[in-house]
């Protein structure tokens, strides 16, 4: 049976400033228009530039349920095209990377270059009179990257890249500027960690400052880590929110109260002694700011998760599916620094890490347990009297408030009330 | 055909070890599975293929010696919330080989299917696992355990039992 979509005006009456309704998260027919206003319109974080280095290079990624073929042509540009072979359907591409001249259709031949423009067809002669050039394969229709992470957006039209990105962008920004040559590689491969639940719980949890000293308590304890009192009651950390929906859990107030260079990463600049190096030829008497500092804890609406030392990607596949992918973030030029980084990712996160078991544990809970008819609400006014506004102009709470999720909320209601 | 008592001796020793870690997983005796690891052990389970390097890529699981005791410990902490309450699993083993034997080592491989039941509903894991085996004080020890998902290259469910 079909359900008929939500209205618009429906949505503003589950999303209030303090509370959202549970149907916002196991509701098929909100997902659909989730996918139609969110996921097939704005910006969406699609994969990195150094997936795709050479020239005819390629790699699957996803914008929401849709997998999308990230190319390199053959004359350097990137496209986002869909896996759709114009003449039947088919599927195109059926291995997760590679480097290839051309994508041959396996049914009828239709072979497309890396750009996706249709180049040959089998038994030509056939197509007398039709006009082949419209049949490449289908493409994101916008494109563009900051720093190296690479965005598309499915409506022809709308806000630009930076735009969208708004003050969020420094925080990238912030994360180049702890490798020694100021870009980030994605190199190591992705895990994939399935979850039973909603996109929006992850998205969530990405800055709840409030749930790791419980969540996390376990690991915590026996791997006698610092990261839990980052996260106490009378931590410094604060939540920041940039607008259209994108959050940073900032660490740096805790991070800089130490004073200790390479804290953030749990080590000392002694065990690293090349990466530090490095950092001082690049950065002068900058580097050691930036390595007390530490790399951002934020996400970017609505699904790449900057974690201090890897990156998510969040794939909904239904109201009550998504998938986490996640890979170690690697700083071009520091070697030592990104086997630890490597090392530490697999420790913690995919389907099996320390960290990402308990918090995925957490999400299906959650989806099964907002099911239940009473009450119907949630509630996310944590914080709320304690908001204030920093010197750049963004509102800001403690590390534990519910800040981050009510702007995101904010934003997603804009952007489901829009036509 | 001639029959090799010593290998065939020497299998049964190892399917009836294989057997025993398959239970002591089952049974959530942590500590117990722990004492099976030599000092230098190598846990691992691949993603995205079988035979990726673990230096370079991700893993699902790439645990030195003093990491699956960190995870030992995590399990027992009662507090690891996947595991609280835990999983109930079995593991059904088949396909037992010996694939070499060198020095005091011996490679074997296995096939292993894995029933879960937990909160979420029931999910099947299927695997080749390759041991390396140290005859130590008359017992074996894992140096090395290598498990294979088949679908390690596909979105995965929480896995934070023992496989």
């Amino acid at each position: 049976m079909m359900t008929a979509p939500a209205r618009p005006r429906d949505l503003g009456s589950l999303i209030h400033h303090d509370r959202v309704h549970g149907s916002l998260y196991h509701d098929p027919a909100i997902f659909e228009e989730e996918l139609r206003k969110i996921w097939y319109r704005t910006w969406i974080y699609v994969g990195h530039e150094s997936e795709v280095r050479e020239p005819g290079d390629f790699v699957m990624k996803s914008i929401g349920p849709q997998p999308i073929i990230m190319t390199r042509d053959g004359h350097g540009a990137l496209h986002l095209l869909l896996n759709r072979c114009p003449h039947r359907g088919n599927q195109v591409c059926t291995v997760p990377r590679g480097n290839a001249r051309s994508f041959t259709c396996p049914y009828h031949n239709w072979t497309f270059a890396g750009d996706g423009r249709l180049t040959a067809v089998a038994f030509a002669n056939g197509y007398d009179g039709c006009d082949m050039s419209k049949l490449g394969l289908g493409r994101v229709p916008r494109t563009a990257s900051y720093r190296g992470f690479v965005f598309g957006s499915f409506a022809p039209e709308g806000p630009s890249l930076a735009e969208h990105l708004g003050g969020a962008a420094e925080t990238i920004d912030r994360l180049c500027a702890s490798s020694p040559e100021g870009e980030v590689e994605l190199t190591a491969g992705f895990l994939q960690h399935r979850v039973k639940a909603n996109w929006k719980f992850v998205m969530e949890n990405e800055t709840d400052g409030y749930h790791p000293a419980f969540v996390h308590s376990s690991i915590f304890s026996v791997a006698e880590s610092g990261i839990g009192a980052l996260y106490g009651g009378q931590s410094a950390a604060m939540t920041r929110d940039y607008g259209n929906g994108h959050a940073e859990l900032d660490l740096r107030p805790e991070f800089r109260r130490t004073g200790s260079p390479l804290a953030w990463f749990g080590t000392s600049a002694d065990r690293l002694p090349d990466y530090v190096a490095r950092m001082e030829r690049a950065h002068g008497e900058r580097a050691r700011d930036i390595m007390i500092d530490g790399t951002p804890h934020v996400m970017i609406f609505p699904n790449l998760f900057i974690a201090e030392i890897q990156i998510f990607v969040l794939q909904p596949r239904a109201v009550d599916e998504t998938i986490q992918h996640v890979t170690a973030l690697q700083l071009k030029g520091a070697p030592d620094m990104n086997r630890r980084l490597r090392q530490q990712t697999m420790g913690s996160v995919g389907p099996a890490g320390f960290l990402l078991a308990d918090d995925s544990e957490m999400y299906e809970r959650t989806q099964r347990g907002v099911q239940s008819r009473d009450p119907e609400w949630l509630f996310v006014g944590r914080g709320e009297h304690r908001e204030r506004i920093d010197e750049n102009g963004y509102r800001v709470a403690h590390a534990t408030d519910d800040l981050p999720t009510r702007g995101m909320w904010r934003h997603y209601r804009r952007l489901m009330e829009a036509d | 055909m001639q029959v090799d008592i010593g290998r065939e001796a020497l299998l049964r020793q190892v399917e009836q070890f294989i057997y025993r870690e398959a239970r002591l997983q089952d049974e959530h005796r942590y500590e117990a599975w722990e004492a099976l690891w030599t000092d230098d052990a190598v846990y691992w389970v691949p993603a995205n293929g079988d035979d990726i390097d673990p230096e370079r890529e991700m893993s699902i699981i790439y645990d030195n010696r003093s990491r699956i005791s960190v995870r030992v410990r995590q399990l027992l902490s009662g507090r690891h919330h996947s595991q609280a309450p835990r999983s109930r699993i079995r593991h059904m083993v088949t396909n037992v080989e010996i694939e070499g034997r060198e020095g005091g080592e011996i490679r074997a491989g296995c096939n292993v299917l894995v029933f879960e039941s937990n909160l979420r509903g029931e999910t099947i894991w299927a695997a080749r696992t390759g041991y390396v085996l140290r005859e130590c004080g008359g017992a074996f020890k894992m140096a090395r355990k290598k498990i294979d998902l088949v679908n390690n290259d596909k979105p995965l469910y929480t896995l934070s039992f023992l496989i």
